[in-house]
């Protein structure tokens, strides 16, 4: 089984991310291996296990996303790639999904590849889907266990309606919820691997295609409005008049 | 002169921060109050192998090195000093005495099922009547031919009810020229017929582990499990120390941290009299106080670790480093309850947890007063480091991988 794990860089979800000057900024914060991702690292270990062969780690990103990378190789993938090029500037998901289906093929023989289901800075969940599109492989997102049969991959999707069961051939691309258990801590000795790991960096000439052109761009962002919000305690010698006053409150706010 | 931490130590501290603050934080409270040990935590630390950290992986450990070790009880005393005092017994007295002074036979016997966590070992030198007067021991064990035959008791031993194996050190020559050539120090199963142990209740810290004690009637210690030769027993007690008192230093370190990341906390929350108490200079002063105090601590413990990896003595710098940290510990949970005010003195906080689990540290591997006689001797020059038949081996990248 030949698993492939694309994994993104993105600010520690305790960071505040604000709008400064029409771009993005989270101040001092740590960037961190996107929390989605770590479960899709675990998932992919877990298929590993099960079946043998390999897990690679991808990143598409600058030379700090080898963090990410190699905190996926010291949980135990077997390794790790770097996708970066001065002209990759901007990508909307179109345009990395595009990056990502050349990555699938310049690797080759893939079964897997694995995403999170969403990532915590850009919060689309949509690249799984695109990705797939392109490769022309099925997408079988938002998987909360995945049973594979031969070349048969039969997947619970968990969403909030409820689930479904879905089967498809392999390859195939899937996105993954936190039913595969917490992922599991770096051993010491990925640690030491990941540590003395050279993680090579593929360029756009190594995929041999041009920058994709995004489709969708970010001209600026603002921060929302902020709110005043007034915080008032409601007291009464019983809970029965307490409720009587907070629905007499609500009514004549308009809530009710 | 290089001071940043390697990519693989930080990755090592992110990882044992992981584990102690999502598994043992969420439940360290109520363990505590209730005064008895996390019953799976040993155990989990050995899978994890944070209790082989340091140790080369053909004796069964992890292969990182002293640094590592220091930057691991960091993290785990920042959540609870128990975990830490794990480390100092098991991996620190026990584990590093054996790789130190253990013959290859031994290492292979003992310290590869402790350095996988497969066995818990502790250090057993205290007894009712002594501490740090180590040479004044009163266990005794005379030789009958392959075996020793142990008689006493050894008190205030962490983990003595949870340890499969102590190294312990008795007294075997009372005519001895010199009380401290009067020790020998022995490997023993604690499963062995004539070894009892027990629980002490009531500390004031460290609730949430376990301090007890050993007795022995007529143990018969096989000569196979004599560490060092006779009489060797009183250095390789104080190279215990030396390897002990690292993790102490480096754990209290982590205690400062987590009383001045509380204290931060809190201090920008709290008001009185309309503005966030860390506006006021009094509570900044003590803030200030907590955040040097935890750099000096920090600084310390890591040349220890760097000394350690270049198979330097360190026994001195050892000595600074525990005490200093340990103090500071104290002060620093003392600082933190008091920022906290009245919420400080409730355990509702975790604040007045960490001035209880400070205390002992103070007093247990060489007391602040043996610390500050140790120093003295060096400065006076009445005190200078001899060589070891046996030193602690530097740390090899190379090698520790075989
Ligand atoms: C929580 C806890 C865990 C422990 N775990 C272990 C363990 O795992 N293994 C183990 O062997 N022991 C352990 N101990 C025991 C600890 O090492 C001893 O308490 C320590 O060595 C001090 O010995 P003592 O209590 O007998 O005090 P004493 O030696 O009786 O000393 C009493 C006081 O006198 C001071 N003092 C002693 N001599 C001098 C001097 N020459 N000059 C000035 N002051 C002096 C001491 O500093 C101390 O303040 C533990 C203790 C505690 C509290
Ligand atoms: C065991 C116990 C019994 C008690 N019994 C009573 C009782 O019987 N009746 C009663 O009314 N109360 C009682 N209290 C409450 C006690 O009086 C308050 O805890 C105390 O007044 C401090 O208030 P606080 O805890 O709200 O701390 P805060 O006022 O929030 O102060 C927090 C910290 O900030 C410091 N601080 C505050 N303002 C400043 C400033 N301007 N500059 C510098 N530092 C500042 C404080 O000194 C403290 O260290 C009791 C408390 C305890 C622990």
């Amino acid at each position: 089984m030949k698993i492939i794990v694309f994994v993104k860089q993105v600010p520690d979800s305790a960071a505040k991310v604000t709008a400064e000057n029409g771009q993005a900024a989270w101040g001092e914060a740590p960037m961190v291996i996107n929390p989605w991702d770590e479960y899709a690292v675990e998932a992919a270990l877990q298929q590993k296990e099960a079946h043998g062969g390999t897990v690679t780690a991808i990143s598409i990103g600058s030379e700090n996303a080898k963090e990410a990378l190699k905190h996926a190789l010291a949980m135990g993938a077997d390794d790790a790639i770097l996708v970066s090029d001065p002209a990759l500037k901007n990508l909307d998901t179109q345009a990395i999904a595009r990056l990502l289906a050349a990555i699938v093929q310049k690797v080759g023989g893939v079964d897997m590849a694995f995403f999170g289901r969403q990532a915590i800075d850009g919060d689309s969940g949509l690249t799984p889907t695109q990705t797939a599109r392109i490769l022309g492989w099925p997408a079988l997102t938002l998987a909360a266990s995945i049973k594979v049969e031969g070349s048969t991959v039969t997947v619970e999707r968990s969403f909030e309606e409820g689930r479904q069961i879905v089967s498809a051939n392999l390859p195939a691309v899937f996105s993954l919820v936190k039913d595969f258990g917490e992922p599991r801590y770096p051993s010491f000795m990925g640690i030491r691997k990941a540590s003395r790991a050279e993680i090579p960096t593929w360029t756009l000439a190594d995929l041999g295609i041009a920058a994709p052109t995004p489709v969708v761009s970010w001209p600026t962002l603002i921060n929302p409005p902020s709110r005043e919000v007034k915080c008032e305690f409601i007291t009464g010698a019983s809970a029965q008049e307490i409720a009587e006053k907070l629905a007499d409150k609500l009514i004549a706010e308009k809530v009710l | 002169m290089d001071f940043s931490l390697s990519q693989e130590h930080q990755m090592v501290q992110k990882m044992v921060r992981d584990f102690a603050q999502k598994e043992i934080a969420p439940v360290i409270k109520e363990h505590d109050r209730k005064q008895e040990p996390i019953p799976w935590a040993i155990k989990r630390m050995g899978e994890l192998g944070i209790l082989g950290i340091c140790f080369p992986v053909r004796y069964g450990g992890q292969g990182m090195d002293y640094i590592s070790l220091g930057l691991a009880c960091e993290e785990l005393e920042a959540v609870d000093t128990t975990l830490r005092v794990v480390m100092s017994v098991h991996t620190g007295l026990c584990g590093m005495t054996l790789l130190q002074w253990g013959t290859e036979e031994q290492k292979q016997k003992f310290l590869v099922p402790i350095a996988r966590g497969e066995k818990i070992g502790a250090g057993a030198f205290t007894e009712p009547g002594m501490g740090s007067d180590v040479a004044a021991m009163q266990t005794t064990a005379r030789r009958e031919g392959d075996v020793y035959i142990l008689n006493g008791e050894k008190m205030w031993i962490s983990l003595a009810s949870k340890a499969d194996y102590a190294l312990v050190t008795v007294k075997t020559d009372p005519q001895a020229a010199r009380p401290s050539q009067a020790l020998t120090s022995f490997i023993v199963d604690l499963h062995s017929p004539g070894v009892k142990t027990g629980d002490l209740h009531g500390k004031l810290g460290v609730r949430a582990g376990s301090t007890g004690w050993i007795s022995f009637t007529d143990v018969r210690v096989p000569v196979e499990n004599r560490i060092g030769e006779e009489g060797e027993g009183f250095k390789i007690t104080m190279s215990a120390f030396d390897n002990g008192r690292y993790t102490v230093g480096a754990g209290a370190t982590g205690l400062i941290r987590a009383s001045l990341e509380a204290s931060i906390r809190y201090a920008q929350e709290r008001k009185t009299f309309g503005k966030p108490i860390a506006e006021y200079q009094l509570i900044q002063q003590k803030i200030a106080r907590m955040a040097q105090n935890y750099e000096i601590a920090r600084l310390l413990y890591l040349q220890v670790g760097w000394m350690k990896n270049q198979g330097l003595r360190s026994t001195l710098q050892t000595s600074y480093s525990k005490k200093f940290a340990t103090e500071a510990s104290f002060e620093a949970a003392h600082d933190a309850i008091q920022i906290h005010g009245a919420y400080g003195f409730s355990d509702e906080y975790d604040v007045e947890r960490y001035l209880r689990n400070a205390r002992g540290a103070i007093i247990y591997e060489g007391s602040s007063e043996i610390q500050t006689i140790i120093q003295a001797g060096y400065a006076l020059g009445q005190r200078s480091d001899r060589p070891l038949r046996c030193e602690l081996p530097a740390y090899d990248p190379d090698t520790w991988q075989e």
